[in-house]
């Protein structure tokens, strides 16, 4: 570790704190329906939208309703996409002549494009026309993930409201994050990326005669356009097989930096977005202290693992940190905390190939996977997963002082620790389920690419990632296969509606509670304490889940390579 | 729950066609206007033929060449098409090696690259970069002492002084943005351009 490292952290931490504030408080105008500086131009075209689709925004939904909407919205937006890319040889806009996408692999790719997952079982230059790539690939990344914002915003909803039904109207969250929010920093931030050496064109691949005269084709195409929206709606399935870690995908330190910065933007900003509509920006501030300190500790793990090397690597006589599979231009610090961050966002995108990491190295990522994505999180997702959270937290210390607990002026009762239970409960049971399963199938292990206890962790990250909807990789499972495309697509829908439904019934009970003033027996839900009691609360239920699992993949990993074995 | 149809349906062809259509298409045309060369993957050219491009790594094996990190991507067999084979630097399908760390593959491998590198200069350590295959299998760079331990192989090679050679390689030496992210650097393509200029072959 070097002090440059840990200034270009501590820059990172800076600039994102620093965007909490504005950011909530634009998207809170947003979704509170108000005018904002971008209304003279996109106004009509919402209304427009409004219009054709027969939409009362003034009209809002029960709960039920709104659920509703969303799943069919996805039901729609599933079957568009998997009929893109099974059509794609006879659709326009594909000059490297890409072949229909095989069935079961459209199925994996558009599920994992409708959930927010974006796994990868595809290399998108060598399999997705340009055709798939805009209106398939690009688009999803857009509406899954305006639909996760919107559903965090409903849940909010909840919490503010006081004896009400509704919690707003989905096609209206829907639209205005899209339009208001997603697409106008997308467009300033594709400009960027280009300018950085991003990609853009329609044009083919391009062939070049090497130096020493060989012949090399090079993939392009409309990457930046996709880049942005997938780093800011914690998208991350690439446009490439390598995603970040392309020259292309991200060219410079700079465009690192930034891309990193957008992974945790709106996230970050959803905390405050919360402090806002509940009244009291200093609950949205304490949210944000928990995920803080769970990001740091993270960080300071995987880049101390990294930056000392694998056991066979140093002793070869190789010093600088374990350089295989990162890109030069990154260095260790920032594909340390690429990984930290894109994991603990549920953002997916990698630069550097997370199965060459060390094994504590890789750890962490794996770790804030299993913890439900919850440190700052999935655009959204990472809210309503933390509040899931809040609410077991709060319940607990209600327990333990013998009073009914209490968050931001609502009662926790039975019905809300059920839901809340429900959500927590169902993605480990996705991840070890599956698992276990494919470690005793002879077919399911033979798709792993290192012997060992690491080919488990391979297989383990895999479900892991597919059911916390974050779609990195320990790349080298070939996940191509019959079984892995079914059974990790099954993880991702679970992962994501069996976690979205019981926060949509907590969203309802809440705003159909009365709200209830603070009174001398109310825990604090701003200070240190409630800070620390959600932290315990979330590694408590966490590490008991699946430390087990845990022992079986890295950590025995990490004692084989200090022992000096390999498989 | 009929009625949410419509707007499901409406919503998302208008929404596809502001996201999928009409942005990529306008930052595809925006860019073409402005940014014409990053727009199209920032290609070098010289003597008007396509030689590369400065984002991309391309394979060097020649000893008057300074060489790349190794590179773990695949191409097909041509003996056999169904089948892949090991084809460095082929940048239409990027991919790392995803080798882990108590991986015996790995080990053998570096081991047998550090054992090149030593024989071909003894009087530097080997830097990691040069044995260890990037993320992408694309990096186009590697680390300023990764260059310059190359020198003494590339001035034989070109018959030029190791000072000269080694002047190049300051010259192209690429710091920190700002002095503060990222990691020094050298274009390995950018140096063997400037050194075929200095010396052709």
């Amino acid at each position: 570790m070097t002090t440059i490292g840990w200034i270009q952290i501590a820059l990172y931490c800076g600039v994102v704190l620093a965007l909490v504030k504005p950011l909530g408080g634009y998207m809170t105008s947003v979704f509170n329906g108000e005018r904002t500086f971008l209304s003279p131009i996109l106004r009509p075209v919402e209304a427009g939208l409004y219009w054709i689709g027969g939409v009362d925004e003034k009209r809002e939904q029960h709960w039920l309703t709104y659920t509703v909407a969303m799943l069919l919205f996805h039901v729609v937006g599933f079957l568009s996409l998997y009929a893109i890319m099974r059509l794609q040889a006879v659709l326009p806009f594909n000059p490297a002549g890409q072949s229909a996408v095989a069935e079961d692999l459209s199925f994996n790719t558009a599920i994992s494009f409708v959930t927010n997952t974006n796994w990868q079982n595809y290399g998108g230059e060598s399999t997705m026309s340009y055709l798939t790539q805009m209106l398939g690939l690009t688009v999803h990344n857009f509406l899954s993930a305006a639909a996760g914002i919107a559903l965090a915003v409903a849940l909010i909803r909840g919490f503010a409201r006081s004896s009400m039904r509704t919690i707003g109207n989905f096609w209206v969250d829907i639209t205005r994050c899209t339009l208001y929010v997603l697409l106008p920093i997308c467009i300033v931030y594709t400009l960027f990326l280009i300018w950085q050496g991003m990609p853009q064109t329609l044009g083919a691949y391009v062939d070049a005669t090497t130096l020493e005269g060989a012949k090399q084709t090079i993939a392009v195409g409309p990457v930046a356009s996709q880049v942005a929206i997938k780093m800011l709606g914690t998208n991350g399935g690439g446009f490439f097989n390598a995603n970040a870690a392309h020259p292309f995908e991200n060219p410079t330190a700079l465009s690192n930096f930034i891309q990193m910065i957008s992974i945790f933007a709106l996230g970050a900003a959803m905390t405050n977005v919360f402090g806002r509509m509940v009244g009291n920006p200093r609950q949205g501030w304490a949210i944000l202290a928990v995920m803080g300190v769970l990001f740091i500790t993270g960080v300071a793990i995987t880049y101390g693992a990294e930056a000392s090397g694998t056991t066979g690597l140093n002793a070869l006589g190789l010093t600088g940190g374990n350089m295989e599979g990162k890109e030069l231009r990154f260095g260790i610090v920032a594909s340390s905390l690429f990984a930290v961050i894109t994991t603990a966002a549920s953002c997916g995108a990698v630069n550097a190939m997370h199965d060459s990491f060390t094994a504590i190295g890789g750890m962490i990522p794996l770790i804030n996977m299993q913890l439900g994505e919850i440190i700052v999180g999935g655009v959204g997702a990472g809210l309503y997963g933390m509040l899931l959270f809040v609410v077991l937290a709060i319940f607990v210390a209600g327990l333990m002082v013998g009073r009914t607990p209490e968050y931001v002026g609502k009662k926790i009762e039975a019905r809300e620790v059920k839901m809340a239970m429900l959500a927590i409960l169902v993605l480990p049971l996705m991840y070890l389920g599956w698992t276990a399963v494919a470690v005793v199938l002879p077919s399911a292990v033979a798709s792993m690419a290192n012997a060992g206890p690491h080919g488990f962790t391979e297989v383990l990250y895999a479900f892991t990632s597919a059911t916390g909807n974050n779609g990195s990789a320990f790349g080298g499972l070939t996940g191509n296969t019959f079984f892995y495309n079914l059974t990790l697509a099954s993880s991702m829908f679970v992962g994501r509606f069996f976690m979205i439904v019981p926060a949509m019934a907590l969203a309802g009970s809440l705003a159909a509670k009365k709200s209830i003033p603070a009174s001398a027996g109310t825990l604090p839900t701003t200070g240190g304490l409630f800070v620390g009691l959600v932290i315990g609360v979330i590694l408590i239920i966490g590490g008991l889940t699946f430390f087990p699992a845990l022992a079986l993949g890295p950590i025995v990993e990490h004692l084989a390579m200090t022992a000096s074995t390999l498989f | 729950m009929l009625r949410e149809i419509r707007p499901a349906i409406v919503l998302l062809l208008g929404l596809t066609a502001i996201t999928g259509l009409g942005y990529p298409l306008a930052m595809t045309g925006i860019a073409g206007a402005i940014m014409p060369s990053q727009a199209q993957g920032s290609l070098i050219e010289r003597d008007g033929k396509v030689v590369g491009s400065s984002l991309i790594g391309q394979e060097f094996k020649g000893e008057e060449y300074f060489h790349g990190r190794p590179s773990a991507t695949l191409g097909p067999d041509p003996q056999d098409s169904t089948k892949t084979v090991p084809q460095p630097y082929n940048a239409i399908n990027s991919m790392g090696s995803n080798l882990g760390p108590t991986s015996k593959a790995l080990i053998d491998r570096v081991k047998e690259d550090v054992e090149k590198l030593k024989a071909e200069n003894p009087s530097m350590p080997v830097p990691i970069d040069l044995v260890t295959t990037s993320g992408s299998g694309l990096d186009p760079n590697i680390s300023p002492e990764g260059a310059l331990f190359q020198v003494p192989r590339v001035a034989k090679a070109r018959k030029l002084p190791e000072d000269r050679v080694r002047q190049l390689v300051t010259e192209k030496i690429e710091g920190r943005f700002g002095g503060l992210l990222g990691e020094p650097r050298v274009n390995v393509l950018a140096l063997n351009l400037a050194l075929d200029a200095a010396s052709p072959k």
